[in-house]
C-alpha cells in the first residue's frame, strides 16, 4: 500500500513541478491522438453524412464494415500498418516506420471507423422533415447535407470524443508502430506500460492521472455543450 | 387566356402499391390563392410534397410554366417555391439563423439577409425575436417563423399544409392574415392544402375538392362553397361527412 501512495504524492510532484519528460510525454500524445482524430474525422463524417442519408448500391456492406472495424483489435491494425511502412512493405519508402507519422496513420485507421459509424446514427436520428424543409428553401445537396450534420452537431462530437478516447488510450498499435522511443514516440499509453514493467509507478501514475483528467475534461466539456443546447 | 404557373397531368402516387392520389389533373392559375380541401388522410400533404418536387410521382406529369420537369433545373424550381409544413420544422439555432437559411443558401450578401429578415419578422409579428432559440417558441410562433423564412424569399409559389391546424384562434387570425398580405404584397401563387372549409372560403380565390385521392371538383372557391355539383362536397360542407 504505501508504495502506491507513494508513487500519487510523487505523481502530483511530477505534474505540478511541470516536469519536462512527463509534459514532453503528454503532449507527444496529445498531438498524435489529436491529428489522427483530426484526419479521421475528415475521412468518416462525410462517409457516415453519405451512407446515413443516401440510398445507393453498396450501402448496406459499407454499414456492416463500418460497424465491424468498430472493434478493430488495435494489434492487427498495428501489425497491418508495420507491414505497409516497414522496409519491405509498399510504403517502406516513405521511411515513416517508428515515428509520430506512423502511429498518426494506425490511430486514423482505429479511429475512422468510430467516427464514421457514429456519425451515420447521428444523421440518421435527425428528423428526415428537416431534410425535406432544407431542399424546399432551395439548398443545394451539399448545403442540405451540412445542414442535417449541423443538426447533428451535439451527436457528432461524441462520436469525436469517442474516437479520441479510442486512441489516446490504445497501446497495440502505438507500441508496434511507434517503438516507444524515448523523445520521439513515446506516448502516455506505451510510457504507462514501460514504466509498470520497471517497477517505476510514479511516472506510471502521474500520466495514469493526466489520462483520466483529459478523459473527464472532455467529457465535462461535452456535457457543458449538450447543456448550453437543450 | 389564364396563365397557370402550375399543372399536372394524370398525377397518381402510390405506396408500397396502395394508391394515395390518382390521376390528379390540377392547373395552378398565377397569383392566386388555391385551396385543396379535402378530409384528412385523403392525400392533401402528399400533393404539396409532389407539387414541391420533395417525392417523386409513381405516373404522371408536372408542368412548370408550360414544361415538363425535365426541362427545367430541378434546383433552379426549388428556389422559385418552398412549402411551410403542418408542424413547423425550424433548425435547431436562432430565429434570426431560421429566417435567413433560404437566403444564405442563395448566396445573398449579408446586410441585405439582414435587411430582409427584420423586416420579414416585424411582419409576421415577432420583432426582438431574433436571437431567440427557435425551438424554444409557441407553437404559433413556430409557424410564423416558418412563413416568415418562407416569404423572405419572396417565392414564385408558396405551399402551406394545413398552416393552422394546430393553433389557436388568435394565431390562426395573424396566419391568415399573413397568407392574404403575402399573395397581396408578391402576387405569390399560394396553395394551400386545408380541411377547414371556413378557412378555405376566407381565403382561396380557387378551390379543388380531393376524396379519396380524386379531385371531383375544381373552380372558383365561392361557386364551390355555395353551389357545389357533388353530393359529395355538400355533404363536407354541411358537416355531414366522417374525417
Amino acid at each position: 500500500m504505501g508504495y502506491i501512495l507513494t508513487g500519487l504524492k510523487e505523481a502530483v510532484h511530477l505534474l505540478f513541478s511541470f516536469d519536462r519528460g512527463t509534459y514532453t510525454i503528454i503532449f507527444l500524445s496529445l498531438r498524435i491522438s489529436g491529428t489522427a482524430v483530426l484526419l479521421a474525422s475528415c475521412l468518416g463524417i462525410p462517409l457516415g453524412a453519405l451512407v446515413g442519408l443516401h440510398r445507393f448500391p453498396g450501402r448496406g456492406i459499407i454499414t456492416t464494415i463500418l460497424n465491424t472495424c468498430f472493434a478493430l483489435p488495435t494489434v492487427v491494425v498495428g501489425l497491418f500498418v508495420y507491414l505497409l511502412l516497414s522496409h519491405r512493405g509498399p510504403l517502406g519508402m516513405l521511411g515513416l516506420l517508428y515515428t509520430p507519422g506512423a502511429m498518426i496513420t494506425a490511430q486514423t485507421i482505429l479511429a475512422t471507423p468510430i467516427i464514421g459509424a457514429l456519425s451515420l446514427v447521428a444523421v440518421k436520428g435527425v428528423d428526415p422533415a428537416i431534410t425535406k424543409s432544407a431542399i424546399s428553401l432551395g439548398a443545394t445537396k451539399v448545403q442540405t447535407t451540412l445542414t442535417v450534420l449541423r443538426e447533428a452537431r451535439v451527436a457528432i462530437l461524441a462520436a469525436l470524443i469517442a474516437g479520441f478516447g479510442r486512441v489516446i488510450t490504445e497501446i497495440g498499435a502505438a507500441m508496434i508502430v511507434g517503438g516507444n522511443i524515448k523523445g520521439t514516440t513515446r506516448v502516455m499509453s506505451t510510457a504507462i506500460a514501460l514504466e509498470t514493467g520497471k517497477g517505476r509507478f510514479e511516472l506510471a501514475l502521474a500520466l495514469g492521472i493526466i489520462l483520466l483528467a483529459v478523459a473527464f475534461l472532455i467529457n465535462a466539456g461535452l456535457y457543458y455543450l449538450q447543456r448550453i443546447r437543450e | 387566356m389564364k396563365n397557370y404557373t402550375i399543372q399536372t397531368h394524370n398525377l397518381s402516387k402510390e405506396y408500397n402499391g396502395e394508391a394515395v392520389l390518382k390521376e390528379i389533373n390540377l392547373q395552378l392559375e398565377r397569383g392566386r390563392i388555391h385551396a385543396i380541401i379535402g378530409p384528412s388522410g385523403v392525400g392533401k400533404s402528399v400533393l404539396l410534397r409532389l407539387l414541391n418536387l420533395l417525392e417523386e410521382p409513381t405516373s404522371g406529369e408536372i408542368h412548370f410554366d408550360g414544361k415538363a420537369l425535365r426541362e427545367n433545373n430541378r434546383l433552379n424550381l426549388h428556389r422559385r417555391m418552398t412549402l411551410v409544413f403542418q408542424k413547423p420544422v425550424l433548425f435547431n439555432t436562432s430565429v434570426y439563423e431560421n429566417v435567413a437559411y433560404g437566403l444564405k443558401v442563395r448566396g445573398e450578401n449579408r446586410s441585405s439577409i439582414l435587411e430582409k429578415v427584420k423586416k420579414a419578422l416585424k411582419v409576421v409579428g415577432l420583432k426582438g425575436y431574433e436571437h431567440k432559440r427557435a425551438r424554444d417558441l409557441s407553437g404559433g410562433e413556430k409557424q410564423r417563423v416558418a412563413i416568415a423564412r418562407a416569404m423572405v424569399l419572396e417565392p414564385e409559389i408558396l405551399f402551406l399544409d394545413e398552416p393552422t391546424s394546430d393553433l389557436d384562434p388568435r394565431n390562426v387570425a395573424i396566419i391568415e392574415e399573413l397568407i392574404k398580405y403575402i399573395n397581396g404584397e408578391f402576387k405569390t401563387t399560394i396553395v394551400i392544402a386545408t380541411h377547414n372549409m371556413f378557412q378555405a372560403r376566407r381565403l382561396a380565390h380557387e378551390a379543388s375538392f380531393l376524396f379519396e385521392g380524386r379531385i371531383i371538383e375544381s373552380g372558383n372557391a365561392q361557386e364551390i362553397f355555395t353551389s357545389p355539383k357533388d353530393r359529395r362536397i355538400l355533404r363536407f360542407i354541411k358537416g355531414k361527412m366522417i374525417f
